[in-house]
């Protein structure tokens, strides 16, 4: 049993928060959880939400922790915060004294991301949990009504689970209405006013397909299906809004993984430098905390990455070399411009912004490919190639591994065939996914779907229909 | 600003709630399937020919991957060195994880595959879930009995004091006392006086006894023979071949049905009735009669197992190679057993080329038009699954015609 009571977690809060607070640090109200190892398998099996509806792939991602877990190849995360208001966080019961301070400080310095950050501006921290668990309460309802029952609930999550990410990258962008977007749309096609009409050529007029559904490319393809099969039954799209609603949820914490942690590591360690801690306690501190943030090679440690970029980002604008200020008097406090940044980026443009040639060095990161069975390097953040290393990495985190794709037209060839474009940037899809993918895809159109990509360089249409999924050349 | 509350740990609500119970029994249920789906594949990868059955076999998991749009092979990754990193390093192996063991950003959906173990007696189970021994009449007259199990049946005021049901008697003395009570007019256990409420013994009429009685469930007599050609021409392949196949019918005789008979006969030029072990472990050599193993099968049949009182499966293995001069005999033996079995299967095994070259017994078969009787071949071990269910299939029509070889 730990050597402390929750009387002297309070104590340790108490002392945390005022730090905080004078280090500018701006939160919701926290609750802290105590639980042990079991509940906090079960809350990561579950996103850390108190109550969510079922689904057999929750059951899979919590054996699989478990089993890493039993088999210690991954220990525990000390805690989880849940982007709430008030924030929930759940501590684990076994953690040492110091590793609860230590926790409580990072818990805050999510606690002010999740505040601040403008991607979590729509996620409506408020409603957090009682969204969560009407969407629970849903889903349980149309599995107990004997007319649908278990199978067909899960069958329908299954195929909305393998789209959910498909959605449009920036919801803090208001989405047009069809009809907005048919304005719009004439609106371009129109010719611009021009005042040397009597002189000019009048240019030719290309009346707009003003019935075409969508008008302009749809990314959000699970509400499109929702609004745009009549078959579906209200429940089947419930079910697709629901599974929409908690992709929206949870999608900023992708786009912000790297910064998010970076930001409470920062500041776990800027809170527990100044607290002065016993010198027991201040050691067992920088253990813990180099164990957090040290480099994991070959992957990336978000904790680390985010950490060091954010160290830069303070070191820019208090001490920036000769050369730094010739290029561009930052002005501010450094202090400043962490709190702006931490407002107004996401990972992409983070680390686009301040991953400069030298701090990647600094890091060794490196490019790989795939080569027969290896992994090879193929780059390195040198002269010539850090720019090329730099916008892969830039590809590959945040929504960067979620391919882009868009419905074009949802009645392609007359025949209520829906067709999709794949923006191809290098990458090609995984041929396999792709075909179970569009079986759900097209168990939820109930008609023939179509995807264009590029595979081995070739343009090709993916179908899947009645028949089954077929790959053919575009003509 | 309050300061944030602090929720202590409960270990009463900790172990209450086992959350994911329910979505891991499901998931469990989907890997189940997923084994069911591969175990064509599992077959024949295995040599599960004579081992324990508490043998653990790895079985790769495919069907309970979540799929999404996801980037292919040619997708390059970023990782972090430790310092002097150059290209041309070699940083990972494999298709089924990134290079290194840190956190990834990108998720390879290679992560996704994984292997679970089961046990061979799981597996065989799973395996045989939905077979059945085609056509098993009730030709008996004589059954028999044929699980004796202990089963429970209601209760008892009378027993032997093992099999007394404590929480039903307890019930029982409070459903007295109330009723007791309540004749006397009292409705509240605490107007009773104070002596009363001290004592409140057991009575006999109180002792509920669990009743238990014997189940005996009568089956069919049914023998099973299997009969493998063990000559010179069967070389080590071919007898692999049939052994896997004797051994998957053996495991599910052996699983389904307690009281089936088997038979093993092992026979070349001459047959002879051998021991379980024999069959599946002894080899020997010389030339092939086919008609000698089934004429010992016959022989065998008129001593112990009456065809008015016994289901009769016949299944036979052999490569085909027969002596010319025994064809007339085999046809006619042949005939015989497919009069007087339910079933009688013969299996050709033929790896895979040698079908054109060597003769083969499928054709002489070819006249035996018999309804209950049934060829197939087998070329090689991935034959061996879909035939077997060819034989076995409760709809034995749908299977046949997707699994089984022409004949």
């Amino acid at each position: 049993m730990p050597d402390y009571s929750i009387t002297d977690l309070e104590r340790w809060d108490e002392i945390i928060r005022e730090k905080a607070d004078s280090f500018g640090l701006d939160v919701y109200p926290q609750e802290f959880e105590i639980c042990d190892h079991n509940d906090m398998l079960g809350y990561m099996a579950y996103s850390g939400m108190p109550s969510h509806y079922p689904h057999w792939s929750y059951g899979k991602s919590f054996e699989k922790l478990k089993t890493m877990y039993d088999y210690g190849v991954s220990g525990l995360p000390y805690e989880m915060v849940i982007n709430s208001n008030p924030a929930l966080a759940y501590l684990m019961r076994d953690n040492t004294l110091c590793l609860q301070i230590l926790t409580i400080a990072h818990v805050y310095g999510h606690n002010d991301f999740f505040k601040n950050n403008f991607n979590f501006k729509q996620t409506r921290a408020e409603f957090t949990i009682s969204t969560f668990k009407a969407h629970a309460h849903r889903v349980r309802s149309y599995i107990e009504d004997p007319s649908i029952g278990y199978e067909r609930v899960e069958n329908i999550l299954d195929a909305a689970h393998a789209l959910s990410l498909e959605m449009r990258r920036n919801r803090a962008i208001r989405k047009l209405s069809q009809d907005e977007e048919r304005q719009r749309l004439f609106e371009s096609s129109q010719p611009r006013p021009d005042p040397f009409h009597k002189i000019h050529r009048r240019p030719e007029y290309q009346p707009p397909d003003l019935r075409r559904v969508p008008a302009a490319p749809e990314e959000d393809l699970l509400l499109f299906i929702r609004d745009y099969n009549p078959y579906l039954a209200d429940w089947e799209r419930d079910l697709l809004t629901i599974v929409h609603e908690e992709a929206c949820y949870f999608l900023p914490q992708i786009e912000t993984k790297i910064m998010n942690e970076g930001w409470a590591s920062y500041w776990h360690r800027e809170i527990l430098n100044s607290l002065e801690l016993p010198s027991d306690l201040h050691l067992e501190f920088l253990v813990r905390h180099n164990q957090v943030v040290r480099p994991h090679p070959g992957g990336l440690n978000p904790y680390h990455i985010g950490l060091k970029v954010w160290d830069e980002i303070k070191r820019l604008h208090d001490d920036p070399t000769p050369e730094e200020k010739r290029e561009g008097g930052s002005g501010g406090s450094g202090y400043d411009a962490l709190f702006a940044t931490r407002s107004a980026d996401r990972d992409v443009s983070f680390l686009r912004r301040y991953l400069s040639e030298k701090l990647m060095r600094e890091l060794d990161l490196f490019q790989y490919e795939q080569r027969n069975d290896d992994y090879v390097v193929t780059k390195v953040a040198d002269k010539d190639a850090w720019r090329d290393v730099k916008e892969t990495l830039l590809k590959s985190i945040g929504t960067g591994t979620i391919p882009v794709i868009k419905i074009t037209d949802a009645d392609f060839g007359g025949n209520r065939t829906l067709y999709m474009v794949h923006e191809h940037d290098g990458r090609d899809l995984l041929l396999e996914y792709a075909e179970r993918t569009l079986q759900h895809l097209h168990r939820l159109w109930g008609r023939e779907v179509a995807l264009e990509s590029f595979v081995n360089g070739k343009k090709t249409i993916l179908t899947y229909n009645d028949q089954g999924f077929a790959a053919k050349p575009a003509r | 600003m309050p300061g944030a509350i602090f929720r202590p740990f409960r270990h009463s609500e900790a172990e209450r709630s086992d959350r994911s119970a329910g979505d891991r029994l499901r998931h469990r249920e989907k890997v189940r399937e997923s084994i069911r789906d591969n175990i064509a594949d599992i077959v024949a990868e295995e040599s599960i020919i004579g081992k324990s059955r508490d043998k653990i076999i790895k079985v790769p998991i495919r069907g309970v991957r979540e799929y999404r749009f996801v980037y292919g092979d040619n997708a390059p990754g970023v990782g972090q060195g430790e310092g002097e990193t150059q290209p041309g390093d070699v940083v990972g192996k494999g298709q089924k994880e990134g290079p290194g063991q840190g956190d990834k950003a990108g998720d390879r959906p290679g992560q996704d595959f994984y292997e679970t173990d089961v046990t061979l007696e799981e597996l065989i189970e799973t395996m045989f879930e939905d077979l059945e021994l085609p056509d098993l009449e009730r030709r008996a007259m004589r059954k028999i009995p044929a699980e004796r199990m202990a089963k429970r049946k209601g209760y008892r005021q009378v027993g032997i004091r093992i099999r007394l049901d404590k929480r039903r008697t307890a019930r029982e003395r409070v459903r007295r006392i109330l009723a007791t009570r309540r004749h006397a007019g009292l409705t509240r256990p605490e107007e009773t006086s104070a002596a009363d409420a001290k004592r409140k013994p057991f009575h006999t009429e109180d002792l509920t006894y669990r009743h238990v009685v014997t189940d005996v469930r009568n089956e069919s007599n049914a023998v099973v023979m299997c009969i493998m050609d063990t000559s010179g021409s069967m070389d080590t392949m071919k007898k692999y071949l049939a052994r896997s196949y004797f051994f998957l019918l053996y495991q599910f005789i052996a699983t389904k049905y307690r009281s089936v008979e088997l038979v093993f006969i092992a026979h070349h030029t001459e047959a002879r009735e051998v021991t379980e072990d024999e069959f599946f472990h002894k080899a020997e050599s010389g030339g092939t009669f086919i008609s000698s193993g089934y004429q010992k099968a016959l022989d065998i049949l008129s001593e112990r197992y009456h065809p008015s009182l016994w289901n009769i499966y016949v299944f036979h293995c052999s490569d085909g190679d027969n002596f010319d001069s025994d064809n007339p005999a085999a046809l006619r033996t042949a005939r015989q057993l497919a009069d007087v079995a339910n079933l009688f299967g013969y299996g050709e095994i033929k790896p895979l080329g040698s079908r054109y070259y060597e003769s083969s017994m499928l054709n002489l078969f070819r006249r035996l038009d018999a309804d209950n009787f049934q060829t197939v071949v087998i070329e090689r071990k991935e034959d061996i699954w879909p035939s077997f269910r060819a034989f076995l299939s409760k709809d034995r029509a749908k299977v046949a015609d997707s699994a089984a070889t022409p004949a």
